[in-house]
């Protein structure tokens, strides 16, 4: 039984860096523990010696060659973003 | 005009009886009347639709139109449109005028077909109701207090309600599959890598996969024609020959193997879905088919191994969702991080928040081989148990959803009952294999789909099946009464 209280889910939102209403908090706190609670059926099936499976095919990545194929399209890009200067997207200053 | 299919409308064109002008002028007038019920549009693309219906013309007049040329569709905003908004249904993309074509839509454009939008869907398609949208729920057009499904209910009222011949849909768990079923049309969610994802909003990149949503089998042949093939562009396309698809619609289904899984017809499932299903597997029966019922030993897994690795694989893609590149942007951040949390947690809303919140969970030190690796291993045992019963039959048949649709409003403070509405479709895209729902009859007014599961690239098979069955029944036939 997996239960996440308040301070587990405000731990959570800090490492996805996704802001979470304070009064909504319990609200999610419960939603969560029901969704582990139910994910957490898995843990008794017996899966000694299965291979995880990353892709439905069981395809490897497939790999290209190391060369140029885009063109500069850097303005077209920016023109999207909230905020850039001279080719460079503008974030509150990170160091002083 | 608005009544005839993808096959229909092509030979009217080709014969002169109407030009694509015309008939996207029909669709976009259908839209513009009676769409305020449906919500089923988040765009409407009126000038530029006609703008492509236009050359549409010209190119046929030259001697060069496709099957397509000219046919309007409906595309689900999950789709990157150069030039025209791209939100995902999410608030945080609603500023987002996408600067390239997604593969799928760059493919429609050179086969001459008309975008006359951009379709409503659950907020990054996280969700079974269309009513995670930021844009507000979409009504079922069989009965408006209903929900149409999701994540592709947009697109599957739209089609329903005759406001657009085809429209594409993406199924991660059921988003093709669950909406046709909840709106009485056709969806097929092809074999994962069978169509590109380039330029597709991802949600959770090994399960996600785009489809037709259309009236009949014949016509998500047709789309499927030009949606499927390898994609230099998205590493995750699967280099396998595209068939035509239209080509063995006419197989007979004398001989042909369906497995029952007997877990899909035990507890969860709506009495009055069960009879129209097994009235459904009758109409096969008549047509020579041969029924075995088959176990599916993990099917009770297939949600919770859902629900760890579908949250996982979103809280990673939607890191990108930052509030610098593209996208929502808080007002007046004071730091880096208070940009990130505040853009992020203004721009997404409740289901998207908690699955971002449950996948980092899963994701987080400590935690990944507990959930995420062992989730990895039980979907292993589900895709085993499919090889094992395809050494058997040919196709599965069951319920593509466990009731009809149900209403607004009903399941929205009850997230794990949400998720079992899907309790059916999961299992196929864990898998990768191709699934499809047709229409197969009523309860109380409202559509129930039969869903085919088929093995690996059998997409031809499965739309062979599906059609033989419109062949025989009128079920994709009917239209909902506001919207004849």
């Amino acid at each position: 039984m997996s239960t996440l209280d308040k301070s587990d889910v405000e731990k959570i939102a800090f490492l996805a860096r996704l802001g979470v209403d304070e009064q909504d908090m319990p609200e999610y706190a419960s939603n969560l523990s029901k969704i582990l609670d139910m994910v957490e059926q898995l843990n008794s099936v017996e899966t000694d010696g299965v291979k995880p499976m990353a892709h439905p095919l069981d395809a490897v990545q497939r790999l290209r060659a190391d060369e140029v194929t885009e063109v500069n399209d850097r303005e077209n890009l920016q023109a999207h973003a909230p905020e850039t200067a001279e080719g460079l997207y503008l974030v509150p200053r990170v160091v002083e | 005009m608005h009544n005839k299919t993808i096959a229909e409308l092509s030979a009217g064109l080709e014969a002169g009886e109407f030009s694509s002008v015309e008939l996207t002028q029909c669709y976009l007038e259908r839209i513009n009347s009676l769409d305020e019920q449906l919500n089923s549009f988040i765009t409407v693309t009126a000038e530029r639709a006609l703008e492509q219906a236009k050359n549409a013309d010209a190119q046929r007049a030259a001697g060069n139109a496709g099957i397509l040329n000219g046919i309007p569709l409906a595309q689900k905003d999950i789709f990157c449109t150069k030039g025209v908004k791209t939100s995902c249904g999410s608030r945080m993309l609603d500023p987002f005028i996408s600067p390239y074509d997604a593969t799928t839509i760059n493919k429609f454009n050179d086969s001459g077909a008309v975008m006359l939008g951009k379709t409503n869907m659950d907020e990054f398609a996280m969700g079974s109701s269309n009513e995670t949208s930021w844009y507000g729920p979409v009504k079922n057009p069989w009965k408006q207090d209903a929900v149409p499904g999701g994540s592709s209910g947009g697109s599957a009222a739209a089609v329903a309600a005759r406001l657009a011949p085809a429209a594409t849909g993406t199924d991660t768990g059921g988003s093709i599959r669950q909406p046709a079923s909840f709106c009485g049309i056709t969806g097929l969610k092809p074999t994962y890598g069978r169509v590109s994802r380039y330029g597709m909003i991802a949600f959770a990149s090994s399960l996600d996969q785009a489809g037709p949503m259309t009236r009949t089998a014949e016509d998500a042949a047709l789309m499927l024609n030009v949606m499927a093939g390898m994609d230099p562009r998205d590493s995750t396309s699967v280099d396998e020959a595209v068939p035509d698809y239209t080509a063995n619609l006419n197989d007979s289904m004398q001989g042909l193997k369906i497995g029952l899984p007997k877990e899909y017809f035990s507890q969860g499932l709506d009495d009055s879905v069960a009879k129209v299903i097994e009235s459904a597997l009758q109409e096969y029966e008549k047509m020579g088919a041969v029924i075995k019922e088959i176990s599916l030993p993990t099917s009770n897994l297939a949600v919770p191994t859902y629900y760890i690795i579908a949250p996982s694989e979103c809280s990673s893609n939607l890191s990108r969702m930052d509030g610098v590149r593209y996208g929502h942007r808080c007002e007046d951040p004071k730091d880096l991080n208070d940009l990130y949390i505040r853009s992020r947690g203004e721009g997404f809303g409740p289901e998207v928040k908690r699955r971002i919140l449950v996948g980092t969970y899963a994701l987080s030190e400590g935690f990944y081989d507990a959930y995420y690796v062992k989730a990895q291993k039980t979907r292993r045992l589900i895709s085993n148990d499919f090889n094992q019963a395809f050494n058997d039959v040919d196709v599965i048949m069951g319920p593509a959803a466990p009731s009809t649709a149900f209403n607004i409003g009903e399941l929205t403070d009850d997230p794990i009952t949400m998720y079992l509405s899907d309790i059916y479709t999961i299992a196929v895209n864990l898998a990768g294999l191709p699934g499809m729902s047709i229409p197969a009859g009523f309860v109380n007014g409202m559509p129930v789909g039969l869903q085919l599961i088929g093995k690996h690239f059998a997409e031809a098979k499965l739309l062979n099946v599906a059609h033989q069955f419109q062949q025989q029944t009128d079920w994709h036939m009917k239209v909902p009464a506001s919207f004849k």
